[in-house]
């Protein structure tokens, strides 16, 4: 219940200061269109139609993502969480913010991309829709840890994403994988192993987050 | 009366290469109000965010035990109010939000009365729904107040604990210490000599160790 408070509160806060719900906006409106101006009237091919889908995810998180610490930080409430709140609270209200935030701005980039490429076809919906599902989840855990971790760094802009492509790298490569498939028409039980690796980074990810934010909250 | 106890043994910090202090020991119980003063850069602050869990000391350890338990860093929190120059509360919310906010993480009940009591006895009761920016640093510094003791805590650190404070302020903020003082242990870290007048014990942190100033009362 102290997570959900936690998460009520920065939603609350979120809504109001709109810290990184415009800035993810503007940055998959900027980036979608970018894609769109640079293709013209070219026709790309499905495998790379795919790839730039969860090219345009992993650098929307990066943009708004790391903000469930970094507004912390930046406005010294940092201490005034650790005064009221367990390091396993704090993680699971954070956690539960970024979730929420990665499948939002997931949806609408997977509905505007839809809308807008021609080339970007499903034909294994029920596939995509769980490598979508456990992406994300991986998304956000993982971004959530590195953005406790980065919160204290001078430069954090720079610092997130260099940190952050290393440790979702197996996880876009799946993902990116994964999504050919489903545009390929594949059958279900033939994505099995890669649902499988995305399952095991989820759960090797919030093992090892709750783990080590005790360490990384407290120094 | 609180039976909360507070240990530590032969700490020691160091940030990078700089010492800040060495090997001191610290112990309380129960209640009572004990000062710590010491000049500018001697390590006031870190040495009560030691002692409060809030950091690790480089060396050494610190015990903190309730009715003969030692408590958890899991549930420490639960246990102490803390007032500082460097505690920062939303200011997107207003006090009201803040406070229920904060009520709300920790798990605990939030009690009309008290919170009434609270905000009549500071003085912000009229402005409780204004948007904490909107505050002057001295209305902030009242607001840090109830949102240390709101929840009832067996130890109170008070870092700086008149700054920004007008007269009225710190008259109410001393009533406040002598009341929590007679079953709570309360632990002041400051120069100001009216701050350290009402300190049953008064420990000065100068060169690297911690000592005995005076006895005032």
């Amino acid at each position: 219940m102290s997570s959900y408070a936690l998460f009520k509160k920065d939603l609350a806060s979120e809504l109001r200061t709109r810290y990184a719900i415009n800035s993810l906006v503007m940055f998959i409106v900027v980036t979608i269109s970018v894609i769109l101006f640079s293709i013209g009237n070219e026709k790309i091919s499905d495998f790379l139609s795919g790839g730039l889908f969860w090219v345009v995810i992993f650098f929307s998180a990066m943009s708004g993502l790391s903000r469930a610490f970094v507004s912390e930080e930046e406005r010294g409430t940092t201490l005034t969480l650790q005064l009221i709140a367990s390091p396993t609270t704090i993680f699971s209200g954070k956690l539960l913010f970024n979730l929420i935030l990665v499948f939002a701005m997931n949806i609408i980039i997977a509905l505007l991309y839809s809308a807008l490429f021609d080339s970007f076809v499903l034909k294994n919906l029920s596939l995509f829709l769980y490598a979508f599902v456990l992406g994300n989840i991986g998304i956000a855990i993982a971004s959530t840890l590195i953005a406790s971790i980065i919160a204290k760094a001078s430069s954090k802009g720079t610092l997130y994403p260099v940190l952050s492509f290393p440790i979702l790298l197996p996880l876009m490569l799946t993902l990116i994988d994964l999504t050919k498939q489903a545009m390929d028409g594949t059958t279900f039980e033939s994505g099995y192993i890669e649902l499988a690796v995305l399952g095991c980074y989820d759960i090797v990810m919030i093992a090892a987050s709750f783990l080590l934010f005790d360490f990384i909250w407290k120094d | 009366m609180s039976s909360f106890e507070l240990h530590a043994e032969n700490i020691s910090k160091v940030f990078g290469r700089r010492l800040i202090f060495k090997d001191v020991d610290f112990s309380c119980k129960n209640n009572g109000i004990y000062g710590i003063s010491g000049p500018n850069g001697s390590g006031k602050s870190t040495f009560l965010k030691i002692i409060s869990g809030i950091i690790s000391p480089t060396k050494g350890k610190v015990t903190h035990s309730f009715d003969g338990k030692v408590v958890e860093s899991e549930h420490l929190h639960n246990f102490l109010g803390f007032v500082a120059p460097y505690v920062i509360l939303y200011d997107e919310f207003s006090a009201v939000e803040n406070i229920h906010f904060f009520s709300k993480i920790r798990g605990i009940n939030f009690t009309q009365e008290k919170f009434d009591f609270l905000f009549q006895h500071f003085g912000l009761f009229d402005r409780k729904d204004d948007l904490v920016k909107g505050y002057s640093s001295g209305m902030k510094q009242r607001l840090k107040y109830i949102f240390a003791l709101i929840h009832s805590p067996k130890i109170l650190f008070f870092d700086e604990p008149t700054s920004n404070l007008d007269n009225s302020g710190k008259e109410k903020v001393y009533q406040t210490i002598n009341e929590e003082s007679q079953n709570n242990i309360v632990i002041i870290a400051s120069n100001e000599d009216s701050d350290l007048a009402v300190c049953s014990t008064v420990l000065e942190l100068k060169n690297y160790k911690i000592a005995p100033k005076s006895e005032n009362k």
